[in-house]
């Protein structure tokens, strides 16, 4: 079997939103929509503060709280593992937007919800997602989790600490955070909708 | 007359894919790739998004274009896809020694820089008062007369140097250097120097003898401990930065950042100095006591390849960390902690020159500091360490002899190509107009003292300007006294991509059509490997737009200086060019766009590795010393913001860069505008709350706002900070006119570097008021 995941090494990411730019660009995405955002968490007081940026996209998970809500099955998950929404069967009812754990769909301008895809129209193209494909800083990592040679795979297993948001929720997100100090430690509600970047 | 260039491009297909898993039949799916036909399978045949455009990378029919990215000065190489005339996406080159394969936000987003609703469409000549932004449009052929007529009457009355030509970007060769030179006029200046990077590019030559250049020589792939000092890697998204100091720490390099500010860099550090403003070479100081008071410095290496080591040692003797402590405000212990950090680890280990340093006026004699450090711990000329920089062989296109030499430095400067000892005059045996030698030593152009000679005509009269891509309102500061000269000179021709700021002040406005659209000079990079780089068109230029090529020569055919300008074309130029290399266009293309050379980066690699006056890295500088300037660096207090105030700092966000990306569509969205961050203590002790709009004025009363505060732990209580390039007064720029405030606005001082006439621009402060002052 193939399980396409992602794992993004926390201590790396520097917060550009190169990934963010990629993904719009990619992917088309009109003004105003995004399927990544960045999350900047600053914890402590001036001068011990630890500051951690978190990209936030659909984690794309095993056990998707977004699939079985869909009352057309318009969002269905592949052989492989990614979690996709067939926009002619969409009729933007919301009730994935609201099932999903993470904030991570929105409803596009015309009308159906979209959200990451892990870039799957370049699956036979042999390239990497778009946003994996630009980070400058080599923060991000794509491939088959069940085979252990994978890039993917390999991160992980090299990881001094892996994390995946929100655990407790049973969804088995396919996108790991590597070698982070805040991430999970964290209880804030995600936001509703995809927004871009925070900082500056 | 040639018309603009006709795009050149390069077929390529995308790899094969798996065959299709169902039968492909309708037409509109020709040509579609198996991965294209095998995605369509998914959703079936009348699946929306994937037939009414299908993915750029699924189809065959892509063209690929090398060109060089000008979103920041920094030169990526990049792939620009097309598909049917239209811009699909761009990637890093992966040959490209820059970008190797990967792009920033600003670089991603260059479509939407392109398809900017808002950009300059056809000339404009100037109907209202200046300043009031009233034009009209005009055909080439009019407004390139009108200049043409405008810069000859000048060069009657006053000679050619009263012209001055200012430019930024990457197409400033053209009218900073060529055209400028082929003119005659002396006073040709880009930003980049002495508002930016000259005191580095100074203080490395009178240490080492050698230019940092356009790509600063840290030899990241084997260091194994750096320090940043005010360089904000992540928010400056230099693209191989962000790579190189990623890698880097992954690898376990150690990183100490010395800044006001928790940057982003700051927060990946293992030390973070949250240092005084304005201490740093206290700082630096007390770090050269500790490496030669506890033996943590190269002394074989500093034996053989440096001069005035006892009296260095000597005049660090006192400066220990508890004599810094109370200066730089820093923990003593923390300031031992990080000189051991780098010391431990020479020489793979590297005090980094910074990009923007222009801070205090002091700033060349705080980068020989930094210098000084470096050779401590051994870091030139060896691996891991600090890497000499060659610049690759190539012949200019081959012209009479210039009478001036052109602007040189600059963050895009071919380190080979710094000024002489000669200084640059006219053919009216007039020297630059901006005080080298009388109120700096050397350098350079400094461009913001051709500023005054246009309102005062002192030492002799500037009348005319030509502004290549440069917001003068936003790069330059005290922008009230670039708006005075605005108004006195008898021509000012601007000449850009969007309707900046200062567009309302020009007589002529020429609309040039952006980087790709247009063909450019080649890039010789100054680099470990020496390369050499060509932008070319992806499509030809929208609207009624020209390249700077163009607009540069057909302006020099009007001038009488037909003889600089024999070429017709820009591909003419560029092969005749790479010709010297053994190379031309068309094998260029064929080659990735990029030829890169061998290069000599380490000691064993040059016969002279330090060419300065003693042949010796000069720890003591004899050049200065002969001056009258201070021959080792000293820790000089700078004036202290007046009470109540905060000092004024400034720098960038990853998505935008200077005051040029605001308008871009995709990137204004991700950040509007910017915010004045306060310390979070600060702000409850002033009742501050999260987004309060605020009014910024500082200590001559100019003002700016409304802002928003962002209050925060991650900067000090004493000063302030905002990203640079917001508060546009441009009504042209429908995104970006009025959002955020303009840290140039509030930069109504500077202090004159003495050594390398940089503009220290850090002495400004702040107070803030919560209603508009009156």
């Amino acid at each position: 079997m193939t399980r396409y995941a992602m794992a993004v090494d926390v201590d790396r990411c520097l917060g550009c939103e190169a990934c963010l730019v990629a993904c719009s660009v990619e992917n088309r995405l009109p003004l105003g929509s995004h399927r990544l955002r960045i999350r900047e968490t600053a914890t402590g007081a001036f001068p011990d503060v630890t500051v951690e940026f978190r990209v936030e996209q659909c984690f794309h998970c095993a056990e998707a709280p977004c699939v079985g809500v869909c009352p057309t099955g318009a969002t269905f998950k592949t052989d492989d593992g990614i979690v996709l929404v067939d926009p002619d069967r969409c009729t933007g009812c919301k009730a994935c937007v609201t099932a999903c754990p993470y904030g991570m769909r929105y409803v596009h301008p015309r009308g159906y919800v979209d959200k990451c895809t892990f870039c799957e129209h370049r699956r036979g193209t042999g390239r990497d997602p778009a946003c994996v494909e630009t980070c400058p800083a080599g923060a991000r990592v794509f491939g088959d989790l069940d085979d252990p040679d994978s890039p993917v795979s390999e991160a992980i297993a090299a990881a001094d600490r892996v994390d995946v948001l929100f655990p407790n929720t049973d969804a088995e997100p396919s996108l790991f955070y590597l070698n982070a100090r805040l991430v999970n430690t964290l209880a804030e509600t995600a936001p509703a909708t995809v927004t871009g970047g925070e900082h500056g | 007359m040639p018309e603009a260039d006709a795009p050149t491009r390069i077929e390529v297909s995308p790899p094969p894919g798996p065959p299709p898993r169902v039968g492909i039949t309708r037409r509109s799916f020709l040509g579609l790739s198996a991965a294209a036909a095998a995605a369509m399978a998914v959703f079936g045949r009348t699946a929306r998004a994937a037939i009414d455009r299908l993915p750029w990378i699924q189809r065959t029919d892509v063209v690929t274009t090398h060109s060089v990215c000008d979103m920041c000065p920094w030169r990526c190489g990049i792939l620009v896809h097309s598909v049917d005339g239209r811009i699909v996406k761009i990637d890093g080159n992966p040959a490209d020694p820059k970008s190797r394969g990967h792009l920033c936000a600003r670089g991603q987003a260059g479509i939407s820089f392109l398809e900017d609703p808002d950009r300059l469409r056809t000339p404009l000549i100037r109907t209202g008062e200046r300043g009031e932004g009233r034009f009209r449009e005009a055909s080439w052929e009019e407004a390139l007369d009108r200049i043409a007529s405008g810069m000859l009457d000048i060069a009657e009355r006053h000679g050619p140097e009263a012209i001055a030509f200012l430019g930024h970007t990457s197409g400033d060769t053209w009218f900073v250097e060529y055209l400028a030179q082929a003119w005659g006029s002396p006073n040709a200046a880009k930003p980049s120097s002495s508002l930016c990077t000259s005191p580095r590019e100074e203080a490395a030559l009178l240490t080492v003898g050698r230019a940092i250049g356009g790509h600063e020589p840290v030899d990241w792939e084997g260091v194994e401990a750096i320090a940043l000092i005010g360089s904000h890697v992540g928010e400056d998204a230099r693209n191989t930065l962000m790579q190189d100091f990623s890698s880097a720490r992954a690898r376990g390099a150690k990183v100490v950042v010395v800044d006001p500010r928790l940057s982003t860099a700051a927060s990946k550090a293992d030390l973070w100095l949250p240092i005084k403003p304005g201490t740093d070479t206290a700082l630096l100081l007390a770090w050269m006591n500790v490496l030669i008071t506890e033996g943590r410095y190269d002394a074989e290496y500093l034996d053989r390849y440096a001069s005035g080591f006892d009296e260095l040692a000597a005049h660090v003797a006192d400066t220990t960390p508890e004599w810094a402590a109370p200066i730089t405000d820093l923990d003593p212990g923390l300031i031992r902690e990080s000189a051991r950090m780098l010391g431990d680890r020479r020489p793979r280990s590297v005090v980094v020159p910074g990009r923007h340093v222009t801070w205090y006026g002091n700033d060349t004699q705080r980068m020989r500091a930094v210098y000084i450090v470096d050779a401590l711990l051994g870091a030139w000329g060896r691996e891991g360490g600090l890497y000499f920089n060659a610049s690759p062989y190539l012949e200019p296109y081959p012209h009479p002899a210039f009478t001036v030499a052109g602007s040189a430095g600059g963050c895009s400067a071919d380190p080979g190509a710094e000024e002489s000892d000669e200084l640059p005059a006219g053919p009216t045996g007039k020297h630059r107009a901006d005080g080298v030698r009388e109120t700096f030593l050397r350098g350079p152009t400094a461009l913001q003292e051709l500023v005054p000679p246009m309102i005062t005509g002192d030492p002799y009269p500037i009348t005319g300007l030509v502004a290549y891509g440069i917001n003068l309102l936003h790069s330059i500061p005290d922008p009230e006294r670039t708006r005075e000269a605005l108004r006195r000179l008898d021509l000012v021709v601007a000449i850009d991509v969007l309707p900046q700021d200062h567009i309302a002040w020009a007589d002529v406005v020429l609309p040039e059509a952006t980087y790709l659209e247009r063909h450019d000079d080649l890039w010789a990079v100054g680099h470990k490997t020496p390369y050499i780089a060509m932008r070319e068109p992806a499509i030809p230029p929208m609207y009624d737009t020209k390249p700077g090529w163009w607009i540069a020569r057909e302006l020099g055919l009007r001038l009488g200086l037909e003889r600089w300008f024999r070429w017709e074309t820009a591909e003419e130029y560029l092969d005749r060019r790479l010709i010297s290399i053994g190379s031309s266009l068309d094998r260029m293309r064929e080659e990735g766009g990029i030829a890169v050379q061998d290069g000599a980066p380490y000691l064993g690699d040059v016969d002279t590795p330090f060419p300065t006056p003693t042949g010796t890295i000069e720890l003591v500088s004899t050049t200065l010393g002969e001056a009258g300037h201070a021959p080792l660096p000293r820790y000089e207090p700078i004036e202290e913001p007046p009470a109540g105030h905060y000092r004024l700092l400034y720098g960038r966000h990853p998505a935008h860069t200077f005051a040029k990306t605001q308008n871009t569509p995709v990137l204004h969205e991700l950040f509007p505008e910017n915010a004045v961050w306060l310390n979070a203590t600060e702000a409850a002790r002033l009742g501050f709350h999260q987004r309060q709009e605020v009014w910024l004025e500082n200590q001559d009363g100019a003002v700016q706002g409304p802002v928003a505060v962002r209050t925060t732990e991650r900067i000090r209580p004493d000063c302030v900070f905002m990203v640079h390039g917001y508060g546009h007064r441009a009504p042209g720029m429908t995104r970006a006119d009025g959002r955020g405030a303009s840290d140039t606005a509030l930069q109504t001082r500077y202090v004159l570097d003495p050594i390398c006439g940089g503009a220290g621009m850090r002495v400004n402060s702040v107070r803030i008021h919560t209603e508009a002052p009156a």
